[in-house]
């Protein structure tokens, strides 16, 4: 219990490690749950963003900045991901006027 | 201390806002949430001292990518709560799936030993001096190909968009 509060007061590697999880869960539930297509991309980018705080933290705490560069690579992937994905879901919109992945399945099977 | 403090609200705000992401019924709440929620993670990297990150996290995310998908929600006109629901097997599979992968991570995490408390905000690795030394001499190579990496996705993007 005292190494609890001990861990409470402080911020170690470790509450960014159970942040970070919390966030990566939060965003694949938001992948499974929802059917629009938007939330779906929103929730890759939460995923996205708690790796990338992880990395930071890390890189920080091994006082290392590759780390942080990488997070800045991941930023730029994720830019032209998101002007891809978008295009696509503007796209798909057009040709179909629902972006419900549900109706999507021509390749599932 | 203080900035102890300023972890756990900044956490708070966090994972609260992007809970509203995946709860809230119409999309143009869900990018706002996400708004404050790339806001928040950008407080904890000026917590850690990475000041460049920071800048460039609201920069790229809140400012270039949210807009970008306000744009799309908007011009798609999906600002109504016409989204049907998933069938609830679908939704407690999805929530079984999510609980899973959480027993795994507790699971894998729980044995790490208490690394040792340390002052993040007293090293200066996260200044722009420092990553741009680093980014213009380990990271070149990368660095420029990057920028094929965005010329094929403007070419992609105006090969999509554009009409038959």
């Amino acid at each position: 219990m005292e190494n609890i509060i001990l861990q409470l007061q402080s911020i170690s590697i470790n509450s960014y490690i159970w942040l970070s999880s919390i966030l990566f869960i939060i965003g694949i539930m938001g992948v499974l749950i929802r059917r629009n297509a938007i939330v779906v991309f929103m929730s890759i980018e939460m995923m996205l963003n708690s790796v990338n705080l992880l990395l930071a933290a890390f890189s920080v705490y091994h006082n290392d900045p590759s780390g942080q560069v990488f997070v800045f690579f991941i930023m730029v992937v994720a830019a032209a991901e998101v002007a891809v994905g978008l295009a696509l879901l503007v796209m798909i919109y057009r040709n179909t006027q629902t972006i419900d992945i549900n109706f999507l399945n021509k390749l599932k099977w | 201390m203080f900035s102890t403090i300023l972890f756990y609200i900044l956490s708070v705000i966090l994972v609260f806002s992007s809970l509203m992401v995946i709860f809230s019924r119409k999309p143009i709440n869900s990018v706002l949430f996400l708004i404050v929620s790339f806001f928040a993670i950008s407080g904890h990297y000026i917590l850690l001292n990475a000041q460049f990150l920071a800048v460039v996290n609201i920069i790229v995310y809140a400012g270039a990518i949210m807009v970008l998908f306000l744009f799309t929600v908007m011009l798609l006109n999906l600002n109504k709560e016409t989204e049907p629901k998933k069938s609830a097997l679908v939704k407690i599979i999805a929530v079984i799936t999510g609980c899973l992968l959480a027993v795994t991570l507790v699971g894998s995490l729980k044995g790490i030993d208490n690394a040792p408390v340390q002052d993040f905000s007293d090293n200066s690795i996260g200044l722009i001096k420092n990553l741009g030394k680093t980014l213009f001499t380990d990271f070149l190579v990368p660095f420029e190909l990057t920028s094929v990496l965005f010329l094929a996705s403007i070419v992609g993007t105006l090969m999509i968009g554009k009409k038959e």
